[in-house]
């Protein structure tokens, strides 16, 4: 149910994003942790999975949780007790055993696009392996990959880098500054990968929770240095959301690849 | 040539023992609330660098069911990422139970623990408090180490904390 409903919006960001440059048409995607810092032998956190405009408002849909990937602070998976889905959230848990940092994200990959054939225009999905089952006889094939990555990080106790080791697919952060050991007032440095080489150029959105509150979301525009890296400042404590999308037109018969980062860093009081 | 070495030996124990006390007083202050709990305290000695040098006191749940007490230490933030996210509950001679409103007088004597043998220098004595369903406050008094005859330094909490005190001796 729900992994159709994704799929849906999926295909429609695609089908945009072939005729729009800008990113800005998206909903936001979010994870939100109840928080990013825990203490003790062991603890829960609890996650929130949402697409929406108002940061944190859950008002749009909800994040199918099928590709769900949490990485302990030992670099293994750590399974999670999802609790459902709602109309515009899900829910699950994350248990937390092992003291460290942990990421936790959803990815997706997939090729999407279009093609004619005998003057219909026909939707197409698939891997690539199956792009050349596209009947021979099609015209004005437009194939578009699409690799997201939606994520955020908890530690429990002292926290490790272990878990936030790049995977090399798609737009990546790999935080400079610990991403649960952030305060408001403190320059935070994060750098973006794409493929695993480093990002540069990359336009970051970066913006505070809280928007419904708000006349201006406050949104700071930022471009990744030849490093591939950003520095945030923030001078309110509270939970922030990113984004940043990397597009590569398609070229001698390779489909185009758009790539998007969304992630949540709590940022806490000084 | 035996007695030599012993000589040798008191010298060398002789000359860095620079002995110091150091009194901490602390004011829990009585809050007029809907729901009070006693707070977490933690009272620790860092260096000029923020480093923490020293845990000398943390004040918390100790005796909650499946160690529970412990889910609410990193709401003492500084003291959290200074040094507390390192320790693993309850730390022997430096952890006990929450106290209520009143006045404590806490003492730490040089090259005991929970204090240690702190190398001559500037430091900073940290306070931090944080109440469930309160607030937090956090403060700090300067101070040289070792004392050269009795010094004392002093802060005002305004909100978790009621005064605090430092009195250092040789």
């Amino acid at each position: 149910m729900f992994a159709r409903a994704s799929l849906i919006a999926a295909g429609l960001a695609i089908g945009l994003g072939a005729f729009m440059s800008t990113p800005a048409e998206a909903h936001r995607r979010w994870l939100l942790p109840s928080m990013t810092v825990f203490a003790g032998d062991e603890a829960t956190a609890s996650v929130d999975a949402a697409v929406s405009n108002q940061l944190f408002v859950f008002e749009h849909h909800a994040l199918a949780l099928d590709n769900l990937t949490i990485t302990g602070p030992d670099g293994q998976p750590v399974q999670p007790t999802i609790i459902g889905s709602g109309k515009y959230r899900s829910t699950f848990d994350v248990p937390l055993k092992k003291q460290g940092t942990y990421r936790i994200a959803l990815t997706s990959e997939g090729l999407m696009g279009f093609y004619e054939l005998n003057g219909q225009r026909q939707r197409w999905r698939g891997t690539r392996g199956e792009i050349s089952k596209i009947p021979a006889g099609a015209t004005n094939v437009q194939i578009n990959e699409s690799i997201s990555r939606t994520e955020t990080f908890v530690s429990l106790g002292t926290p490790n880098d272990t878990a936030l080791k790049p995977t090399g697919r798609g737009v990546e952060m790999i935080p400079v500054t610990h991403p649960t050991d952030l305060v408001a007032g403190e320059q935070a440095v994060m750098r973006f990968l794409f493929d695993g080489q480093p990002a540069a150029g990359l336009e970051i959105e970066f913006v505070e929770g809280g928007t419904r509150y708000r006349d201006n979301d406050g949104a700071q525009k930022l471009t990744t240095d030849a490093k591939g890296e950003v520095t945030l400042n923030v001078e309110d404590a509270g939970m922030y959301y990113l984004e940043t999308t990397k597009s590569v037109d398609g070229q001698n018969g390779q489909p185009g690849r758009r790539a998007s980062y969304t992630g949540v860093l709590e940022f806490l009081p000084s | 040539m035996r007695k030599t070495i012993a000589f040798v030996a008191t010298g060398l124990i002789a000359t860095p023992a620079v002995a110091g006390e150091m009194t901490v007083n602390v004011e829990i202050p009585r809050l007029r609330v809907a729901e009070y709990h006693k707070p977490y305290v933690a009272v620790w000695v860092e260096n000029e660098a923020g480093q923490a040098v020293a845990n000398l006191k943390v004040w918390y749940d100790v005796d909650m069911r499946n160690a529970e007490g412990t889910k609410w230490l990193p709401d003492m933030r500084t003291w959290w990422r200074r040094t507390g996210r390192t320790l693993k509950m309850p730390v022997n001679g430096v952890s006990g139970p929450t106290q209520g409103p009143g006045r404590y007088a806490l003492k730490f004597r040089d090259g005991v623990q929970p204090l240690g043998r702190l190398a001559p220098g500037a430091y900073k004595l940290r306070i931090e408090a944080a109440r469930e369903v309160g607030g937090r406050e956090a403060l700090a008094i300067p101070f040289q180490w070792p004392p050269r005859g009795t010094q004392t330094g002093s802060a005002q909490g305004q909100s978790e904390l009621g005064a605090v005190s430092l009195i250092l001796k040789p």
